[in-house]
């Protein structure tokens, strides 16, 4: 018994790569109740078997997008309440044009309710991404640029983080299980009184956890250098300078104060992120080449900021 | 023992070679953003026929990188939607309505407004009044219009590719 629970546990993800998990779903239903009707496995295991294939699914279930957007925006609301906004019109404008381009070339263009981006006024060197697609840069950190192919890269790691999902993950284990419980009770009826109470101290937890992840602790060093390829896949496909990143990470260095309660206590250093990066692509550094156009609109928004 | 392992052996051929069947027949998928956008062309760069709104079920015709090809109102009309903006899960609007009588599992249901939702998000900010929202709102009315899009990137020499490998 024990032996055909491993060979199961050992086929059974196999499986669910060759066939959709949607697929794989029916079909074991279908096959095991078969197999149950003409005897040839007893009522009992054909149970665990549906059950255990059940536990698949249910462990690689997610937040729906819709519920990523809510607990963005809470994440977005307690980082305004920390950081004051920038509010410059054509700093904004040109933000958004630029970043709601970036992604629609990731791998995650649609999100529920777009991706958003905001200047903030400070001179720390800083930005965040909620799971809802808010994007936060400081002045400090659009001052390591110089030119529109460094706000690019910048705009497309944040783009990067919330494409692979790392604010969601920075919820603690135990409030994601809690959560989903809890949520999963929601399909057959209306939460009781208590339950959205239950609910919204999860809530409240995650948006700690995630806003603590941001602000205070940073992502493991993994994340930062997954977030420094996938923007290195949006600026490729665009057609922007790789060295975009590579420069601004080189101004960066120079202007990051040790101690500062910004990248500097977050992040990778910048050398360390600009040796991963001309290791995995592979290229020597030159000097960003970047159409006047594009440097002209660069300058006149955000070129003094 | 024997009949066991030959239980599974024949589940796990079932599976691997049954799957094409069961994709060749008509496939659904709902709509899982806000409001998506059925495209004349695999691109962002075509023209929008038709705004989709979350939840809405399309039919799927056809598979390409990112990009599905599906039909809607009844076949009425085809276009094309990023992979990102629809879910092989059923999207229904409200609780109580005929699926979630049928019993269908979490797994293949996804419930609009279920979980974290504006009244969630309501409560929470009642015991956190210190928390603004005004921001945030006006930071999300922050979109891009397709034309303006579409005018930078040419302005800046910069090229959206016709089609984005998943």
């Amino acid at each position: 018994m024990k032996r055909d629970s491993l060979i199961l546990s050992l086929l059974l993800p196999a499986v669910l790569v060759f066939s959709g998990c949607q697929t794989m779903l029916t079909a074991t239903e279908m096959v095991t109740t078969q197999a149950e009707s003409i005897g040839m496995i007893d009522p009992s295991h054909a149970r665990a078997i549906k059950k255990s294939t059940g536990a698949v699914s249910r462990s690689i279930e997610e937040f729906t997008p819709e519920q990523e957007y809510y607990i963005g925006r809470s994440v977005a609301a307690v980082i305004l309440s920390k950081y004051q906004p920038y509010t410059n019109q054509p700093a904004d404008q040109y933000l958004n044009l630029l970043g709601q381009t970036l992604a629609q070339a990731s791998d995650m263009p649609e999100i529920f309710h777009g991706y958003r981006f905001l200047v903030l006024n400070s001179d720390e060197i800083n930005a965040f991404a909620t799971p809802g697609g808010h994007i936060f840069v400081t002045r400090g950190l659009l001052r390591c640029c110089r030119n529109e192919d460094a706000v690019a890269a910048v705009l497309a790691h944040e783009i990067g983080h919330i494409q692979l999902k790392h604010g969601i993950q920075a919820i603690n284990k135990a409030r994601v299980t809690d959560a989903l419980a809890t949520i999963a009770a929601e399909s057959a009826r209306t939460l009781a009184p208590n339950e959205v109470a239950m609910l919204t101290e999860t809530f409240g937890g995650a948006i700690m956890d995630i806003t603590t992840t941001l602000i205070n602790n940073g992502y493991s060093r993994s994340f930062e250098y997954e977030a420094d390829n996938a923007a290195q896949t949006i600026l490729r496909r665009l057609g922007y300078d790789p060295n975009g990143l590579v420069e601004m990470l080189k101004v960066m260095g120079k202007n990051l104060k040790s101690g500062g309660n910004d990248f500097a206590k977050t992040h990778p250093a910048p050398q360390d992120r600009v040796d991963k990066i001309q290791q995995k692509l592979d290229i020597k550094y030159s000097p960003v080449r970047t159409p006047e156009a594009r440097q002209s609109r660069f300058m006149m928004a955000v070129g003094k900021i | 023992m024997f009949r066991v392992r030959t239980f599974l052996l024949v589940l796990i051929f079932l599976c691997v070679f049954t799957a094409p069947l069961f994709s060749a027949t008509q496939e659904f998928l709902s709509v899982q953003v806000k409001v998506g956008q059925l495209r004349a062309a695999p691109s962002f760069l075509g023209s929008v026929l038709a705004s989709l709104a979350y939840g809405d079920q399309v039919a799927l015709i056809e598979d390409k990188g990112a990009w599905k090809r599906v039909a809607i109102r009844g076949g009425k009309v085809k276009g094309w939607v990023h992979m990102s903006a629809i879910t092989a899960k059923k999207i229904v609007l409200q609780a109580g309505t005929a699926d979630v009588k049928t019993g269908a599992t979490s797994g293949e249901l996804a419930l609009a407004g279920k979980g974290f939702n504006a009244k969630v998000e309501a409560e929470f900010k009642s015991k956190n009044k210190n928390i603004d929202y005004t921001l945030v709102d006006r930071m999300e009315a922050l979109a891009i219009k397709p034309d303006r899009m579409q005018a930078f990137l040419k302005q800046g020499q910069v090229n959206l590719p016709e089609e984005v490998a998943p």
